[in-house]
């Protein structure tokens, strides 16, 4: 497998008057867990039909595993799992034939295929629900199959398109679970598209931030932590009136003031030293209990990007 | 290839199978009570003269095209209704096989049945009315029969799959597979009813004049042609960018 399992270069599609991908310029190293995260409607799927070579870019070219996606999609396909927008499970098959359909399909042997899908059943908690038509299973279980079906000839490249969309926070943490350990051996690549930052935060090592089509950030989640500078503290007490709050954002290091719910977050200017914050607050009488150093999370990076595009 | 178109073949049969909710209550519906109500009961009812009827030929030949029209609009509109064609899609499998995949499903489906219960009656017949030498269909009735049930229901699924690949619903395509059908029946009848004097003159004569080999050679070919012609636009409009934006 090549080192750069997904490269793009201006890649653009528009559909009629709207440009859905506007000149995307990325690339997702083999190996990595790639969060490709944006709002509803920002091109995700776009970006993944196009890797997949299901529909033609406009302009701008892509290569996947190292095939052009104009010329050798099927080869792409051929190397790629896909756990795209629907489940697309066939509801009136068990769950066993669901994954015995999509295994004859990649030519896994008999013996191959019974082992393989009772591996995946197994390790997902499926397995003496195996015979049940899909019909009759949760969205959450469905989804779990799908993720199996797309993992079932153990793929180079693993798309998922917002896997834990519309699932309840118990149900989605599950599948988080069984995902992060079925992919936990590191060969594949996945390219995960979500509008949940939590889940990107906790399985991605790369993210890329998107927006109507245009790409706003790329990189560790770390680096675009640390990029989007706005360390702050949390602290956690009573007293903070207006007046308190007024003192507070007289000092330099103090950017912006927040209490919600007894908590007071201070946005910092820079990695700063808290002690002349604490010292201000005893001083003018608030009372703390717990003090926290913070960094931004991918929420307010996102966010953050966000607002800066929108003005 | 031949792997692939037997494995798509395998999932739509079991699509059709499992209609009824259990593989042996669609077994039953789809297979068990057509052979037995063509194969045993309507063979043992007729009798010897089953064998001889010409208008048989006709039924062993619209059959397969009935039971083809019935489940080839499923192909696509029914992925598409069940949001299963983007992931099918996004497979290994080229564009030819889904395509020739669904079509073998459906042709193997009608013209199998067809071939069976035709056999199955034939079984019936003798077992049951036989005293004496075997009673069977001549052999120019058996091929005429087997042939053009077999380019009838390959022109009926070619056609359905054509209508299906655009249809966003079942009901939209079985609705509009079956004004074609009528269209292409009544517009043949219409058609000829308004032909001029002469030029009818002249097709009575040629008909008239032909053998019963030739005509047959002649209808097969014609059907063979548009079969042939039917699946290539079929391929041709076959675009998964379109399938998926549809």
């Amino acid at each position: 497998m090549p080192d750069i399992a997904i490269r793009t270069e201006t890649l653009t599609r528009d559909f009629a008057a709207v440009r859905a991908v506007d000149a995307l310029t990325l690339q997702v190293e083999a190996g990595a867990v790639f969060g490709f995260l944006g709002p509803n409607g920002s091109g995700k799927t776009t970006t993944i039909r196009m890797l997949l070579g299901l529909l033609e870019p406009t302009a701008g070219r892509a290569e996947v595993l190292g095939f052009d996606t104009r010329t050798h999609s099927g080869r792409i396909r051929a190397r790629s799992g896909a756990l795209l927008e629907n489940p697309g499970l066939y509801e009136r098959f068990s769950a066993e034939d669901n994954l015995e359909f999509y295994a004859r399909v990649w030519h896994l042997g008999s013996a191959e295929r019974r082992a393989r899908i009772r591996q995946l059943l197994d390790h997902l908690g499926l397995w003496d629900r195996r015979k049940e038509a899909v019909s009759k299973w949760s969205r959450g279980m469905k989804q779990k199959l799908a993720v199996a079906r797309a993992l079932i000839h153990r793929p180079s490249l693993i798309f998922l398109d917002e896997p834990t969309a519309g699932l309840d926070p118990v149900a989605a943490a599950a599948l988080r679970a069984d995902f992060q350990s079925l992919v936990a051996n590191g060969e594949a690549t996945v390219f995960l598209t979500t509008h949940n930052l939590a889940e990107a935060e906790k399985l991605c090592t790369h993210v890329a931030v998107i927006r109507e089509g245009k790409l706003l950030a790329i990189g560790h989640p770390d680096e675009l932590r640390a990029q989007s500078g706005v360390p702050k503290a949390e602290i956690l007490g009573r007293g903070f009136t207006p007046e308190v709050l007024l003192a507070l954002r007289s000092l330099p290091m103090v950017a912006s003031t927040e209490v919600r719910n007894g908590r007071l977050t201070i946005a910092l200017r820079g990695p700063s030293d808290l002690a002349p914050i604490v010292t201000l607050l005893v001083t003018v009488g608030a009372q703390i209990e717990e003090v926290h150093k913070g960094h931004a999370t991918l929420e307010d990076v996102f966010l953050k990007l966000m607002e800066e595009d929108t003005a | 290839m031949t792997r692939d178109l037997w494995t798509m073949v395998w999932k739509e049969w079991k699509e059709i199978f499992l209609q009824r909710g259990t593989l042996r209550g669609g077994v039953f519906t789809a297979i068990a009570i057509p052979l037995g109500l063509l194969g045993i009961f309507i063979p043992w009812q007729e009798g010897p003269r089953w064998a001889e009827s010409s208008t048989n030929s006709v039924v062993w030949i619209w059959l397969p095209v009935f039971l083809v029209a019935t489940m080839i609009c499923e192909s696509f509109a029914g992925e598409r209704e069940r949001k299963t064609l983007e992931t099918l899609l996004a497979s290994r499998l080229d564009d030819r096989t889904i395509l020739f995949g669904k079509l073998a499903a459906a042709v193997g489906y009608g013209w199998g049945l067809a071939m069976s219960s035709l056999v199955l009656g034939l079984i019936t017949v003798n077992v049951v009315h036989g005293h004496g030498p075997l009673i069977l269909l001549p052999a120019a009735t058996v091929l005429l029969v087997a042939t053009f049930s077999l380019l009838a229901s390959t022109l009926a699924a070619s056609a359905g799959v054509l209508i299906s690949l655009r249809a966003s619903t079942v009901r939209q395509a079985q609705q509009t597979l079956s004004l074609s059908l009528l269209g292409l029946m009544f517009g043949g009848l219409f058609g000829i009813q308004a032909l001029p004097t002469t030029w009818k003159m002249w097709l009575a004569r040629t008909l008239s004049g032909a053998t019963l080999l030739t005509t047959e050679l002649v209808g097969g070919a014609l059907l063979l042609a548009l079969d042939l012609l039917v699946i290539s636009i079929a391929v041709a409009r076959f675009q998964r960018a379109r399938l998926i934006l549809d």
